[in-house]
């Protein structure tokens, strides 16, 4: 637990009083203080290419009436600097008088434990082992051209201060562990890249040489590739396997869920509430309180303890992703999404754990029911236009389908797709729902968050696979 | 305000100075300090503001060949010192790499020029209110638009590069930023687009009237797309999308990439990359330009680099250690491009849309579908098809597809040049690429 006014020229209650005296008139609005320590160790070209060390801390002081949002952070953790971000915030909403919102819930589960993973491994086994995954790679024959391996540790201790003294407290681990590796053969080169990690101490994930199935996946992925042949180009039916592909649901479903963008009506779904929005038997919720993943918290970044979130149940549309002030400002209450990269940057509704929940199909149906398609195994990152609702991603792994049977492996190919209407192309839905492995960071407005999804297999009817083969 | 250089230059000396004491043989630092203020309107009234005052210590030591960094945003003497100790025993027990080191001596940049980076005016947020008001007023003038949202942001900066070989380098910068993003809506299907302008100083900025009516103008235009067939046919980039194929070329085309083998360039060094009409530059001495610098992130000194030239590729971007990896000197790019551009082809914008019969004009691609190694392209776009020279009507919800060495071999360029970002290209066609739709 950091203490942020150690070795300050302020202590608590005087920073308490300052909260409390800056959002007299305001609706809402906190002092957020975060202390976030962050290690990261590459090996890449048979070297350890880099280790680095990241100590940031600092303040975000919010201050929200009606619809406007005054916001002020600072690295100066002092009387003075509070003060000027105080007067600049009163100076902005000098205009507007609210009615501050006690209210909040509190909560007593715990998601993660509070530890240090960057001190729970030493720095020596972090280095022997990213030479371990070296050597083991290479070992595999003169066809693997490049290893490229890497920790990302981190700790986030936050603490959010509110008007009359309420003090809000969470402590975060987080860890990613990523191995890529380029094959070589006949002059053609491939990638192959997998992760794992989530909000435990590496050693949770790495033990009884896990690392190695780790490294076997990414090699497999890049041998894959290596057979691949051009995509093909045009609609056609797609069956998605499970876990990382759900990064479809975050795209194509998840943001145009997001509370702001109902609010401001620039999602395309901001009129579809109630309604069928999906194919029935299609459920996805959105989970903050799943143990040590990536995507939980304990509470959001407001302070409001997560939850699971219903977004479509049976295909309706039933509830957005809000924060305190979309909540506020639709009549409804915040869902415990209110999510920031950090102290520089403000609230927003954001994603968790979204997932698409299991159906009754297998895999093998699906498979067997398509006549000419494509088999999406893995994918990259993706993206969404929300007032649009076009959105894409991009097979990492893929297989044509011919006949209800899998063919040969296909080179990356970009997906696109339109959000509102790719539920209701999902014919069936399969029966091994499974989480990814703990790799995903969701971009908005300029705001990486680490966040989780889910999913079983799926059919989709139609959607446009977007490769070079007419 | 923001902080002088005499500041930043006594935590620059304090960190050397330690780390030496501590066993360091060779140290970097950068110490950096901005500002920031930024106003956004959402539909005529205020939404947000934001005031950033920020610090940060970029700090490398070395021994002998062993490397290690630490970065802080806390600048007091009693939390640097814990960092440096910490810095000091990674460095200890990091492996040895023989292409570790600082900058060759004389690289070094010796005289700091005014590139005319740095406009002290200060824009305040009353000002910045009214400037962003008739934005909107002319961006919502069309009842078809049906939200607005416009942002001014003002940022100053200043920092200092130093390391143990007596280098010692900085200076202030600034930058005015502002846009707008208007949706359009028909028949209950909305469509979304944007102006943005981004200036050293203030006087540049594009008149607000501008910004607002450009944004509004395309996000009409978009509305009612269709999606079109599956079919090869000759690409036109949008200004705004064509600079995408220089920040592709810089990625293949780094030193890294070179070096680790990673690259669809490697082994293309002085040879026909593109068509010879082709010539690329990186002028990182540009008076107001926007990825203008004296020296590099390592204080290596920058000069202009023909990076192709006659269609041929000339030079890699090269930084200290890929550099020595590669036996090949620092051209001062470590960091990347500076203000990257195409030089102006020779056919107007006009006769580049009716060099042919029928063309897809990209005005916007979404996903990341480029890949460094195997130079395969693949991106959902939307934009609008092009008939005998006119723009008939707007699409979406397709793919555009190809390899990038394919795609360089059959660029032809439009005479349209303008410097508007840091990368910068004139508007493009490749002829042809695999568009996939219906």
């Amino acid at each position: 637990m950091s203490n942020f006014f150690k070795e300050t020229d302020i202590d608590t209650s005087q920073a308490e009083a300052i909260v409390t005296e800056t959002l007299k008139n305001c609706d809402d609005g906190e002092l957020y203080l975060e202390n976030h320590k962050s290690e990261s160790i590459v090996l890449d070209d048979n070297k350890i290419k880099s280790s680095t060390y990241n100590s940031d801390q600092g303040y975000g002081f919010r201050a929200v009436t009606g619809e406007v949002v005054a916001y002020s952070h600072s690295n100066d953790i002092s009387k003075e600097s509070l003060k000027k971000s105080s007067d600049n915030l009163k100076d902005t909403l000098k205009s507007k008088k609210g009615t501050y919102n006690h209210e909040i819930p509190k909560t007593n589960n715990k998601y993660y434990e509070n530890i240090n993973p960057i001190e729970s491994k030493t720095f020596d086994s972090k280095i022997d082992l990213l030479n371990s995954v070296n050597n083991y790679l290479r070992s595999k024959g003169s066809i693997v051209n490049q290893v490229t391996a890497n920790f990302l540790g981190e700790h986030k201790s936050i603490e959010i201060i509110r008007s009359d003294n309420q003090v809000l407290k969470d402590d975060r681990p987080l860890v990613r562990f990523n191995v890529s590796v380029v094959l070589e053969k006949d002059g053609k080169k491939e990638t192959g890249v997998y992760g794992i990690g989530g909000r435990q101490s590496y050693d949770d994930y790495l033990k009884d040489g896990s690392w190695k199935d780790v490294c076997d996946e990414a090699f497999r992925i890049a041998n894959v590739n290596l057979e691949s042949k051009p995509a093909p180009a045009g609609e056609m039916k797609v069956v998605l396997g499970p876990g990382w592909p759900a990064i479809l649901i975050h795209e194509a479903i998840g943001h145009g869920l997001e509370g702001d963008f109902n609010r401001k009506k620039t999602s395309a779904f901001h009129n579809l509430m109630g309604q069928q929005v999906a194919s029935e038997g299609v459920t996805i919720v959105d989970d903050g309180t799943l143990h040590q993943r990536r995507g939980s918290l304990t509470i959001d970044d407001e302070g409001t303890p997560t939850e699971n979130t219903v977004l479509i149940e049976n295909g309706i549309l039933k509830n957005y992703m809000q924060d305190r002030l979309n909540a506020r400002l639709m009549g409804t209450k915040s869902t415990g999404s209110g999510r920031r990269e950090s102290y520089k940057h403000v609230v927003l509704p954001r994603m968790r754990n979204t997932m698409m929940l299991s159906g009754k199909y297998s895999q093998d149906e699906m498979i067997s029911s398509v006549d000419k398609g494509i088999f999406a195994v893995s994918f990259g990152g993706g993206q969404v236009d929300i007032t649009s609702g076009k959105f894409v991603f991009n097979c990492t792994e893929a297989y044509e389908i011919n006949n209800g049977k899998i063919g040969s492996p296909i080179k990356g190919a970009t997906l696109i797709g339109d959000g509102p209407s790719i539920l209701k192309e999902v014919s069936l839905v399969g029966n091994d729902m499974k989480l990814d492995p703990g790799i995903g960071t969701c971009g908005k407005a300029g705001q990486g968050v680490p966040v989780g999804v889910a999913q079983p297999s799926i059919l989709i009817n139609k959607m446009t696979v977007g490769g070079t083969k007419l | 305000m923001i902080r002088d250089q005499e500041f930043l230059k006594d935590i620059a000396s304090y960190c050397i100075e330690n780390s030496k004491k501590l066993g360091a043989t060779d140290v970097g630092v950068k110490v950096i300090h901005s500002v920031s203020e930024n106003v956004s309107f959402r539909n005529k009234k205020l939404d947000e503001s934001n005031r950033a005052d920020s610090f940060a210590v970029n700090l490398t030591t070395y021994i002998e060949k062993k490397k290690s960094s630490i970065n802080s945003s806390d600048l007091s003497k009693s939390n640097l010192e814990k960092l440096i100790e910490r810095c000091i025993d990674a460095t200890k027990i990091t492996p040895s790499d023989e292409n570790n080191s600082l900058p060759d001596k004389e690289l070094m940049s010796k005289e700091i020029r005014d590139l005319n980076l740095y406009d002290e005016t200060h824009y305040p947020n009353d000002k910045k209110i009214e400037f962003l008001k008739k934005v909107e007023e002319t961006a919502s003038t069309d009842e078809k638009i049906v939200n607005t949202e416009a942002g001014f942001t003002e940022n100053k900066n200043n920092f200092i590069l130093a390391n143990s070989n007596g280098f010692l380098g900085g200076y202030k910068t600034s930058n005015f930023s502002s846009s707008c993003v208007a949706v359009s809506r028909i028949n209950g299907a909305m469509e979304r687009d944007y102006e943005f302008g981004s200036t050293r100083f203030l006087q540049d900025m594009m008149k607000p009237e501008k910004i607002g009516k450009i944004a509004a103008d395309k996000a009409i235009k978009k509305l009612g797309p269709k999606k079109i067939k599956s079919e090869k046919i000759g690409v036109i980039f949008d200004k705004r999308i064509s600079k995408g194929i220089l920040s592709t070329l810089a990625s293949a085309i780094n030193a890294s990439a070179i070096a680790r083998g990673t690259s669809f360039l490697k082994d293309q060094i002085n040879s026909e990359v593109f068509p010879n009409s082709i010539n690329i530059i990186d002028d990182p001495k540009i008076e107001k330009g926007l990825g203008s610098q004296n020296f590099d992130s390592e204080g290596v000194e920058t000069n202009s680099l023909k990076l192709v030239e006659n269609g041929i590729l000339k030079n890699y971007l090269i930084d200290t250690y890929y550099g020595k990896k590669l036996n090949l000197k620092s051209n001062g790019r470590s960091g990347g491009t500076t203000n990257l551009y195409f030089e102006n082809g020779t056919l107007s914008f006009k006769d580049l849309l009716n060099s042919e019969k029928k063309f897809l004009y990209i005005t916007e691609t979404i996903g990341h579908g480029g890949n460094i190694i195997t130079g395969d392209y693949s991106v959902g776009a939307s934009g609008f098809m092009v008939e005998d020279g006119e723009l008939t009507y707007p699409v979406s919800e397709i793919t555009i597809a190809g390899n990038f060495k394919e795609m360089f071999k059959n660029i032809t360029l439009a005479n349209d040049l303008e410097m508007k970002y840091s990368t910068n290209a004139p508007t493009l066609l490749i002829n042809k690429m695999t568009v996939a739709g219906k």
